[in-house]
């Protein structure tokens, strides 16, 4: 037994350790030696994989938070409230990883908190900056409950409670505003991105988009926690989250095509030049495929389609906002992007630590309501530690069951 | 002060000769090192540049054009700033405060000319672009470029003298001069105005772009945000107290029903042990 464990645990500890060591040995490259030592970014693309993939796609990945607490708490679908802590979770690391990101492609870091001071209300990111930070601070309000649950500070659990509504309903607000701003940021650049991505309706595709998103990786990350920390999967709420997932890409969906038929520009869609293909890849992928196999309400019941379709959908989510940010641009600025190597390890270095993040925070604090139950009577013990807790607990998440 | 009043460049294709003066001029004026005739395209050492343009009906009919930060009377980088480092001054020219660039690099993205250049190989990197010689235009003083120029092809003045010498020029010359003033009204209007012999787009003056300032693009949006956020947030408080109020009504009938069954079930036993009783 322990050697079966062993074995993937020393591979995925490898694999953790050398993206960890690779990426600070970057980062210090990064620092020392500016932007251009590091990544392909270049005058004519000025914003790469950083933003098109850690910003564009951690945030939106990051909708699941807002998604499933409204749900829970403003619509008071109570037996999705096992689900809404991880999604909670899932959100507020993912808000840190953007902003750990962000240090990385700013090219004066230092100066991060400036939009706190020097306001200027007619730019986009001026607003997204806001909301951010303060959609931030709320998810660290809304994650300190299983804080003071955890240490037992009644009394700040009490009042934590109390600001449970409003809190929520503040961070739906904040989630609508940004997940859209992030469409709007391409608004100012109609001569730049190409037909088949800009459109007026960016903000609202944005929007929905992520709605779609956060509700696939709600199932995409039950499925790899319960594998991670052996748990069992909450099937009949995944199955019911995968149904409403079909109708939110099903809206979606028309509304791409609506408004590419609207703006004249759904022939262009099926020319097969690299841009179409790309669309085609997109569309594809992340809205046809995972709506054709969640359609059929046996399909969702079963755990391997309902995770395949949630994976696609996330997979189709993420060339899309690569397409917005990277290949939309190739037509008009001429030449490709392809991020470096570097840019891509110190992505993957962030991936990495979210989900040591997680881990660790999943086997300390009550994420999940049976752990909510169990007293820290184990931790307390140094003697006889089981075997579980001689591996540092991010690995648990990265054992193949 | 009106945008009619503000400092502005006119350049004139027909006029230049190529010779690169201005080029030089600019790279001493801003300390840059570098040859001069090598400048191609803009870059951080390099806030103009020449370029040459063949005459679509003549390829052999060569035509050079210096390519420079267009001081747009409304700029994309200076809406999109979220820390406000690019300001439109009230002289005309756009200018830079690193002091308050954060290094998000919008401005580069949003730039319909593709101006702003980065410092991309330093740890405490800049915007590089084209002040217009604010310090020399403060003080009343044609820009570097201006000055350096014999050939008439890049002046300087105010946007409506410029605009109004630009217009006296094509009605001289009618047949030197494509009847349009570029930068006149795209994009809400630039302070470096063009004249050409035949439409150029690689001036960059791409006829999609329309004369709708680009600010209005993203503006149109975001003036909705109060709106929208106060919509999202009172929908929530509605719908969270009709679905608290939908469950507390269920639960309430729920809790009536299962006591009025009792009751009756209680009733039902009471009236049997009656008859029992009398039977
Ligand atoms: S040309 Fe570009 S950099 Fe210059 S003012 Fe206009 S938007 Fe700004
Ligand atoms: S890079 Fe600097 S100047 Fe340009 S938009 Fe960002 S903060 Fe403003």
């Amino acid at each position: 037994m322990a050697s079966a464990v062993a074995r993937p645990l020393s591979f995925w500890r490898g694999i953790f350790y050398l993206l960890l060591g690779t990426g600070l040995v970057l980062t210090v490259i990064r620092f020392t030696q500016g932007l251009g030592a590091v990544t392909n970014l270049s005058d004519r693309y000025p914003w790469g994989l950083w933003i098109g993939f850690d910003l564009l796609c951690g945030v939106g990945l990051a909708a699941g938070g807002f998604v499933i607490t409204a749900a829970v708490y403003i619509f008071h679908i109570e037996r999705l409230r096992p689900i809404a802590r991880p999604a909670l979770l899932t959100a507020f690391l993912g808000y840190l990883l953007v902003m750990v990101a962000l240090m990385f492609d700013l090219g004066r870091p230092w100066n991060i908190w400036h939009p706190m001071v020097m306001w200027n209300p007619t730019s986009v990111m001026f607003e997204v900056a806001w909301c951010v930070m303060l959609y931030s601070t709320v998810l660290a309000l809304e994650f300190s409950g299983m804080v003071f649950e955890k240490f037992r500070w009644k009394r700040a659990a009490k009042v934590q409670k109390i600001l449970t509504i409003p809190l929520v309903i503040l961070g739906v607000m904040l989630s609508t505003l940004h997940q859209s701003s992030l469409g709007t940021m391409y608004l100012i650049v109609p001569g730049k991105l190409h037909a088949l991505w800009y459109s007026p309706m960016l903000p609202i595709l944005f929007f929905v988009s992520a709605v779609s998103v956060g509700l696939a990786m709600v199932i995409v990350e039950s499925k790899l926690s319960s594998r991670a920390f052996g748990r069992g999967l909450e099937m009949p709420i995944l199955t019911e989250v995968g149904r409403v997932l079909v109708g939110a890409l099903g809206l979606y969906g028309f509304m791409r095509i609506f408004d590419l038929f609207n703006r004249g520009m759904l022939g262009e869609a099926f020319t097969f030049s690299y841009e179409s293909s790309m669309f085609l890849v997109e569309f594809g992928l992340g809205v046809i495929l995972p709506m054709v196999i969640l359609a059929s309400s046996r399909r969702r019941a079963s755990e391997k389609w309902l995770y395949a379709g949630s994976l696609f959908a996330v997979m189709g989510f993420v060339v899309n906002r690569m397409n917005v940010s990277m290949t939309g641009f190739e037509g008009a600025q001429g030449g490709h992007y392809i991020p470096s190597w570097a840019e891509v390890m110190i992505t993957l270095m962030l991936v990495a630590v979210g989900f040591a993040a997680f881990s660790w925070i999943v086997n300390n604090f009550p994420v999940y309501p049976e752990e909510a139950k169990e007293p820290e009577v184990a931790t307390r013990e140094p003697a006889g530690v089981p075997e579980a807790e001689t591996t540092a607990p991010w690995e648990r998440v990265l054992i193949e069951r | 002060m009106e945008a009619a009043q503000q400092r502005a460049i006119l350049f004139d294709l027909t006029r230049c000769s190529g010779c690169g003066k201005c080029v030089e001029a600019c790279m001493q004026k801003q300390g840059f090192e570098g040859d001069p005739s090598k400048v191609k395209d803009m870059s951080a050492t390099a806030y103009c540049s020449l370029n040459t343009v063949s005459n679509p009906e003549d390829s052999d009919d060569e035509y050079t054009y210096r390519d420079l930060c267009r001081h747009c009377v409304e700029p994309s980088c200076v809406s999109v700033c979220p820390v406000g480092a690019l300001d439109k001054t009230e002289l005309g020219p756009v200018v830079y405060d690193a002091d308050k660039c954060m290094g998000c690099r919008y401005c580069m993205t949003a730039c319909p000319f593709n101006v702003p250049r980065y410092e991309w190989d330093s740890p405490v990197p800049t915007v590089r672009k084209c002040d217009m010689c604010f310090d020399l235009q403060s003080k009343g003083e044609d820009t570097a470029c201006a000055t350096a120029c014999s050939y008439g092809a890049t002046i300087c003045g105010t946007r409506e003298e410029l605009l109004e010498e630009a217009r006296s020029r094509i009605e001289e010359d009618p047949d030197d001069y494509y009847p349009h003033i570029y930068g006149e009204h795209e994009v809400g209007g630039t302070s470096v105005l063009f004249l050409s012999p035949f439409p150029v787009e690689e001036l960059g003056f791409d006829p999609k772009l329309g004369t709708d300032p680009m600010p209005v693009y993203t503006w149109r949006v975001l003036e909705k945000i109060p709106g929208v956020a106060i919509t999202a947030g009172a929908t929530m408080c509605a719908l969270w107290w009709l679905t608290n109020r939908r469950n507390a009504v269920r639960d309430h009938e729920a809790r009536e029903k299962i006591q009025a069954k009792a009751a009756k079930a209680a009733k039902k036993n009471g009236s049997n042990h009656e008859e029992n009783g009398h039977g």
